[in-house]
């Protein structure tokens, strides 16, 4: 595209984002999806017409994964590697692609037409192997698939003109609960909310509301609020944290002039091995908008964002138009069910390819349309959020059960599931199964009955909650999914007795590494040595001095690291090593240390410069290990 | 000054709004510490400041002082911690001390030798990192960048320029500058800006400068960085 062309994309793209740089994120996006790469002459025009230094620009532009400050082709093709995706064959698929279209893995084509690399989990691992093509995504990959995808590059079929059905994605619902199950009338929930009638002492509380000018009703927010501390409702995402809480302190955080409070909904869902949300938003997305709805009433919120992985680019189209019909019913805009003052509006921004984002003050830099790097805590985003607004963010799921909490109360909701853990937990199942999907259980079902309805069979191990969560070994199978047992984002990854413990463990450690934000020491050297040391036992040159390496990274990345992710970065190393050590001894096979370096492996790029790869162009290995 | 807290078993007096590591000292007690300066607001990136506080690491740089909290910093436990820290941020890098010019002078280097590290111990990463010569009053040696974003805070905030940048993600992190070619001679950078001086290793460094002081009568060569607890 020439430079005339550039800047008019650049121009009317950021005047649709009112030339905001909050919105940079989403800028940059929509000028890639137009010029398949932001060029410097984009910058140039970006930074003039957003009054921006170009440093703040290519910083930004910089961090994510998906932005691409050099040309990556007009087709570029990212297949996931979550260990799901290996496990189904990934590898050869891949092979075969780049050896179709002439390509090397993680380049771009001679003619700069296309880009095959790898990215983490795109939360397809249902109906995996899976790719995205300019961040549209396939799933379901077979050699014949591939095929015809290197055809319709070869022959530059514009990517509308695809087979529709190669960009079908399933739902895969295999088990229904109270969210999953519901059949919501859109509104019923908010009007539920607004009749409940406040108990006695509430009202005091709705006074108050009334004099800060936040939205009353017939009932009144603190009546919903109350259900939701009654269902004892608890945050989706994975850390648990009691909602109403959350939402008390949103609530009660004190407003300065020109402020607003702010709703976030956290469909980031990066977590190798989950895709609940993905299913949510698909075919259940009044639900969820229904919750952030009921808890803009319930804070005193205006203004509200759906913070979408750039995974789930596809499902943006859609779901704009689900919120343009609630602003026609009235669900959304102005006096909200003829309420005065009930004012609450939803926009989508979408992530572009940044695990670290589903951390909430992350993320909330991301809305801002800064790198995603964790804040420093305290002041907490219920105070001090989106533009120093008091800001929740929930996960999708936890929105969904909001809603359902509004429309059939607290009392109902805390009577499902265990004392401790009420409602439902949907569970993305995925791995050796024979049906793999989505399950919705009450809280306190049992990692064996998961197993047993997914048609699990000779189980080895059950990844619960992904890389971040904990490995459950084979004698764990009665422990129970549960935040006082094993609490959960959601993710169940199977294994049988097949798989290479280890080599899970590293996929993780290469995840972990490869989603570290880079701000803090700890995390970002850490989990890059880690995974050296990691490759190092994988390429047969491992020992026990690197096994206590590995220990020792560990507990500094767990005391050191500024967030949840260098934190949880060592967990299923540490895990694996404590259940599955055998896995790890096989592949510490020298009882003293030896270098990682193998002269052999070093001279991998001459032979493929030399196309050979016959035992005279290799060394005897020193180690006897992969070369 | 009636408030206190505890920190390593002595009374600590603090101000309201400060922090563990400003109050520490204004006592005179060393933090080891890299991406903090006193003239700008705290970042906590570097995590070398990091202490316990009740039990729990936190950095100390950016944790206000609360009455009453018990506080450890110097022990065995923690000055290994940042021990490895500060090998991580000598692998990550290209740092070779003997023949930079920031020598005696560099903080990362007073830092390694305060904590007693001996050696690298971990395996260097060794990045291929270009030097940016264009400027002609100055010399950019990413080599030995170690992410603090000093120069970029002391661009921003104080030069008004924003000269400076950190772009990509993980260990792909690294310092910009503000021009389209991406050589420090297209940008305004100039001499009297703060952040030519405020570069704590040798990335920032004057031309024809090189060794106007001698190697031994430099910053740390007549005293530990210890002895600069005062000025955080």
């Amino acid at each position: 595209m020439h430079a005339q062309g550039v800047a008019g994309v650049v121009d009317r793209v950021a005047a649709r984002y009112r030339r905001d740089p909050t919105c940079m994120v989403q800028i940059l996006r929509e000028i890639q999806e137009a010029c398949d790469w932001i060029s410097p002459e984009a910058i140039d025009r970006l930074q003039a017409t957003l009054g921006l230094p170009r440093t703040k620009v290519e910083g930004v532009a910089g961090f994510y994964s998906f932005f691409y400050l050099n040309p990556r082709g007009r087709y570029r093709i990212l297949f996931s590697d979550n260990i799901t995706d290996r496990m189904l064959g990934s590898k050869a698929l891949i092979d075969r692609l780049c050896n179709s279209l002439w390509v090397e893995l993680g380049k771009v084509s001679e003619d700069g037409l296309v880009s095959v690399a790898q990215t983490a989990c795109t939360g397809l691992c249902d109906q995996g192997p899976a790719l995205l093509v300019n961040n549209y995504a396939i799933g379901g990959l077979t050699p014949q698939r591939i095929d015809e995808i290197a055809e319709l590059i070869r022959s530059r079929t514009p990517l509308p003109e695809w087979p529709a059905e190669y960009f079908r994605v399933e739902d895969n619902i295999r088990r229904t609960d109270i969210l999953l199950g519901s059949e919501l009338t859109p509104g019923d929930a908010l009007r539920a909310a607004r009749a409940r009638a406040p108990d006695e002492g509430l009202m005091a509380s709705n006074m108050r509301s009334w004099r800060e000018g936040l939205p009353t009703g017939l009932g009144g927010p603190v009546a919903v609020l109350d259900e939701i501390k009654r269902a004892n409702l608890r945050g989706r995402g994975g850390a648990g944290f009691i909602t109403g809480l959350k939402w008390e302190a949103c609530r009660n955080a004190p407003l300065k002039a020109g402020q607003q409070r702010i709703v976030v909904c956290n469909a980031d869902e990066g977590e190798p091995g989950t895709f609940k949300d993905r299913v949510l938003l698909n075919t259940y997305p009044d639900l969820v908008f229904e919750g952030m709805t009921v808890a803009a009433y319930a804070v005193g919120a205006t203004r509200g964002f759906v913070y979408l992985r750039g995974e789930y680019r596809y499902l943006l189209d859609r779901l704009n138009a689900v919120l343009a019909e609630r602003r026609r019913a009235n669900l959304l805009g102005a006096d909200i069910l003829g309420n005065p003052g009930a004012d609450f509006d939803i926009e989508i921004h979408v992530g572009a390819g940044a695990y670290v984002c589903g951390e909430e003050s992350a993320l909330i830099e991301s809305l801002e349309g800064k790198r995603g790097t964790p804040r420093n805590r305290p002041p907490f985003p219920v105070t001090n959020g989106y533009l120093d607004q008091p800001t929740i963010v929930n996960n999708v799921e936890t929105f969904a059960a909001a809603a359902m909490i509004a429309l059939k109360g607290g009392d109902w909701y805390a009577g499902i599931g265990t004392k401790h853990s009420a409602g439902t937990k949907i569970l993305s199942v995925s791995g050796d199964c024979e049906r793999p999907g989505i399950y919705e259980y009450p809280f306190g079902v049992s990692v064996r009955q998961v197993l047993h309805d997914c048609g699990a069979r000779d189980t080895q191990a059950v990844q619960v909650s992904g890389p971040s969560g904990i490995c459950v070994a084979a004698d764990e199978f009665d422990r129970i999914i549960g935040f006082e047992d094993i609490p959960t984002a959601g993710a169940f990854t199977v294994f049988d007795h097949s798989r290479d413990m280890f080599e899970v463990a590293r996929n993780y450690v290469h995840f972990f590494q490869h989603e570290s934000c880079g701000f803090c020491t700890p995390c970002r050297v850490g989990t890059s040595l880690l995974k050296n040391l990691m490759d190092k036992l994988h390429n047969g040159a491992g020992s026990p001095y690197d096994f206590a390496e590995i220990e020792n990274l560990n507990r500094l990345l767990q005391s050191m690291s500024h967030c949840g992710l260098g934190h949880t970065a060592c967990n299923p190393v540490l895990d694996t090593i404590a259940k599955f050590r055998p896995a790890y001894e096989k592949h510490m096979i020298h009882s003293e240390f030896t270098p990682a370096f193998d002269l052999d492996r070093e001279l991998a790029e001459a032979r493929q410069m030399t196309g050979r790869d016959d035992a005279g162009a290799h060394l005897a290995s020193v180690h006897g290990g992969r070369a | 000054m009636s408030q206190s807290f505890v920190l390593d078993g002595k009374g600590i007096p603090f101000e309201d709004g400060q922090t563990i590591l400003q109050a520490a000292g204004n006592a005179g007690v060393f933090i080891p510490h890299l991406c903090f300066h006193p003239e700008f607001k705290p970042h906590g990136s570097c995590k070398l400041c990091t202490v316990k506080v009740n039990g729990r690491h936190t950095a100390s740089c950016t944790m206000r002082a609360m009455p009453g909290m018990v506080v450890e910093s110097n022990t065995e436990e923690l000055n290994g911690e940042r021990r490895a820290l500060t090998q991580m941020l000598f692998v990550e890098g290209n740092h070779f001390c003997p023949s930079c010019e920031k020598s005696g002078n560099c903080q990362l280097q007073a830092t390694a030798y305060h904590l007693g590290m001996m050696s690298p111990h971990f395996d260097h990463f060794f990045p291929n990192r270009a030097v940016d010569a264009s400027h002609p009053e100055f010399l950019l040696d990413f080599n030995r960048c170690i992410l603090c974003s000093l120069c970029v805070r002391a661009s921003r905030d104080v030069d008004g320029k924003n000269v400076f940048a950190l772009s990509g993600r993980g260990i792909k992190t690294h310092l910009i500058v503000n021009a389209k070619s991406g050589r420090l001679a297209d940008t305004d950078f100039s001499l009297a800006d703060k952040a030519a001086s405020v570069c704590p290793v040798g990335v920032i460094l004057r031309k024809r400068q090189g060794f106007a002081v001698p190697i031994g009568e430099r910053r740390f060569d007549k005293a530990p960085i210890e002895a600069s607890a005062k000025e955080a």
